[in-house]
């Protein structure tokens, strides 16, 4: 399956990447050949085998419900571009 | 022409777990901001979620309570979209194989019928944090404290009819999840809140329409009346010559309206994949068994029980049971006057319902106890005091005055009903109105009325009137 430069576009823009002209005719090529070697991938013949969910062969451990972890919210706060009222800032968004 | 409309429901309830879903910071409502949120669920380089045990046993407890299957094997995926409330750029939810399959629950509706709607899915996800838009100089402000509190979402095949089904079905999960102590069912906070996908289609007509998804109905009335503007909206649409857009809408309750959600729709591309950093969640025999061992009395087997133990009308007992809370409180009633379970439902769904509406009170806050209520139907069956009296004792209860009997003596609210004293008064009144006497013997039997008043007049109203009425029968006989 090849991609376009719209599909390069919309993936761009899904995660969120600037990509300038000349990017997106090599990486229209990139994600192509990849999607050709999942294309092999989807060929096996895979009736009878379970989908994995994760390489390793083992169960979720779980942990007790207890509050274990104590916040130092100044901390946090300072490592951020912007803060005000124990609030971290950023660029205005609205629903 | 006629339409149908469909509803399909998406709840999601709030863990009552004391701990985030992957993380040990706590959950509690209503802390300053961000001092429930950790490197986890700032969603720091390096950081692993670790699944809460407390959060799988609530769900497989729901899971028990709808007669779901329990996936033996679950997974977690990212839902990957971008938001600044959302600190790791995914959600961490379960696509393919959510926690809880196939259930049902079996909703009263308006009309007595119960209608039994299915509930296809519930899964474990965690929930983003909260954007504050007020003005931070052009910016918004960020609170990560609910970032990866638990969510189950619940989601209900489209088998709902009406707004009122569908609020008569979000009651029943409200009620189930705080019987089941799993969500503490707050809706103003945000705990227990609703997205609806809403469709309509011509009566008779097999394929759904295309639906619209509500969202932002936090509470009863705002579902019934969101649902309800845009059934209206998609009908005169759909007459008017145009067709109805698959989107997104958000319920404005102070116009009453709903409003596309513009923008959100290019976005709904999540991407979802199986999360490397958690492996599959199993749930076994065991863990099954002892969740079921924990499981209470659940509202249907309740209802059923009330009407069979407290022979209470089929009505009563289900609104008795309604909540968990409600129900405790008549049982603690009944167990101090055993005899008087009618009589103390009447005074639970009746004069305390009414009491703790109109002060805006859940049961758990009334003013009056249950061992205080109980009394009051003591007194009122073995004669002490009237209906009418029983009614001013109560508002004595509630405005905090003292206990019953305190109360009753001092209202003079004890009735006569020593059968001698009003005998006597019955016969003076008798004798001092002798021309009411022969009308009502040459057959003018209102007037029984008149001497009744009379007795209860000469009584200052302590008289017990069916006493007083018996007594008088048969003298005016003789």
């Amino acid at each position: 399956m090849a991609l376009d430069a719209d599909d390069v576009h919309a993936i761009a823009h899904l995660a969120r990447l600037a990509l300038d002209a000349g990017q997106v005719g090599v990486l229209a090529g990139e994600l192509s050949q990849t999607l050709g070697l999942l294309e092999q991938i989807n060929a096996a013949d895979t009736a009878g085998v379970a989908p994995m969910a994760h390489p390793l062969d083992m169960t979720q451990r779980l942990r007790a419900d207890e509050v274990t972890e104590q916040v130092d919210r100044e901390a946090f706060l300072a490592q951020a571009p912007a803060s005000e009222a124990g609030l971290f800032l950023v660029p205005r968004v609205l629903d | 022409m006629e339409w149908e409309t469909v509803i399909g429901l998406e709840v999601h309830a709030q863990l009552a777990t004391q701990s985030k879903i992957f993380s040990g910071a706590a959950t509690r409502y209503g802390a300053e901001p961000n001092t429930q949120a950790c490197a986890i669920d700032l969603g720091y380089p390096g950081m692993l979620p670790v699944l809460n045990a407390g959060a799988v046993r609530m769900a497989v407890k729901f899971g028990l309570a709808i007669e779901a299957e329990i996936a033996p094997r679950s997974v977690f995926a990212r839902k990957n979209y971008f938001y600044p409330d959302l600190p790791k750029g995914y959600q961490i939810s379960q696509f393919e194989l959510p926690i809880v399959g196939r259930g049902h629950l079996d909703v009263a509706l308006d009309d007595g019928s119960i209608k039994r709607v299915g509930i296809t899915r519930a899964h474990l996800e965690e929930d983003a944090g909260k954007s504050l838009h007020e003005s931070f100089h052009g910016q918004s402000g960020i609170d990560l404290n609910r970032a990866g509190t638990p969510l189950l979402e619940i989601v209900s095949e489209p088998d709902l009819r009406s707004a009122r089904e569908a609020v008569a079905y979000m009651k029943k999960l409200h009620a189930l999840v705080r019987y089941l102590e799993i969500c503490d069912g707050n809706m103003q906070e945000g705990s227990f809140r609703c997205d609806a996908n809403v469709s309509v289609r011509p009566v008779g007509q097999a394929q759904f329409g295309t639906r619209a998804e509500l969202k932002n109905l936090n509470s009863f009335r705002f579902v019934e009346r969101a649902i309800n503007y845009e059934i209206e909206r998609q009908i005169a649409l759909i007459e008017g010559g145009g067709t109805v857009v698959q989107e997104t809408r958000l319920y404005d309750p102070a116009r009453n309206e709903t409003r596309s959600m513009r923008g959100k729709e290019e976005a709904n591309d999540y991407r979802y994949f199986p999360d490397p950093d958690l492996l599959p969640v199993t749930v076994d025999e065991a863990l099954r068994n002892a969740v079921r061992a924990e499981l209470p009395e659940l509202p249907d087997a309740r209802r059923a029980r009330f009407q069979a133990e407290y022979g209470l009308p089929a009505y009563d007992a289900a609104v008795l049971t309604a909540s968990r809370e409600l129900a405790d409180y008549y049982e603690a009633v009944v167990a101090a006057v055993p005899d008087e379970s009618k009589l103390a439902a009447n005074w639970v769904m009746g004069d305390l319902a009414g009491a703790l509406n109109k002060a805006g009170l859940e049961i758990t806050e009334s003013p009056v106890d249950a061992s205080a209520l109980a009394q009051l139907v003591r007194r009122i069956a073995d004669g002490t005091i009237s209906g009418r009296g029983a009614k001013t004792v109560f508002e004595g209860l509630w405005a905090g005055e003292g206990e019953v009997d305190a109360l009753i003596d001092a209202r003079g609210l004890r009735q006569i009903s020593d059968t001698g004293a009003l005998e006597a008064i019955c016969e003076e009144v008798i004798a001092a109105n002798p021309q009411q006497l022969a009308q009502y013997r040459a057959g003018k039997d209102k007037l029984l009325g008149f001497f009744v008043g009379q007795v209860m007049k000469a009584t200052g109203g302590s008289a017990n009137p069916q006493e007083v009425n018996r007594l008088l029968r048969a003298k005016l006989q003789a």
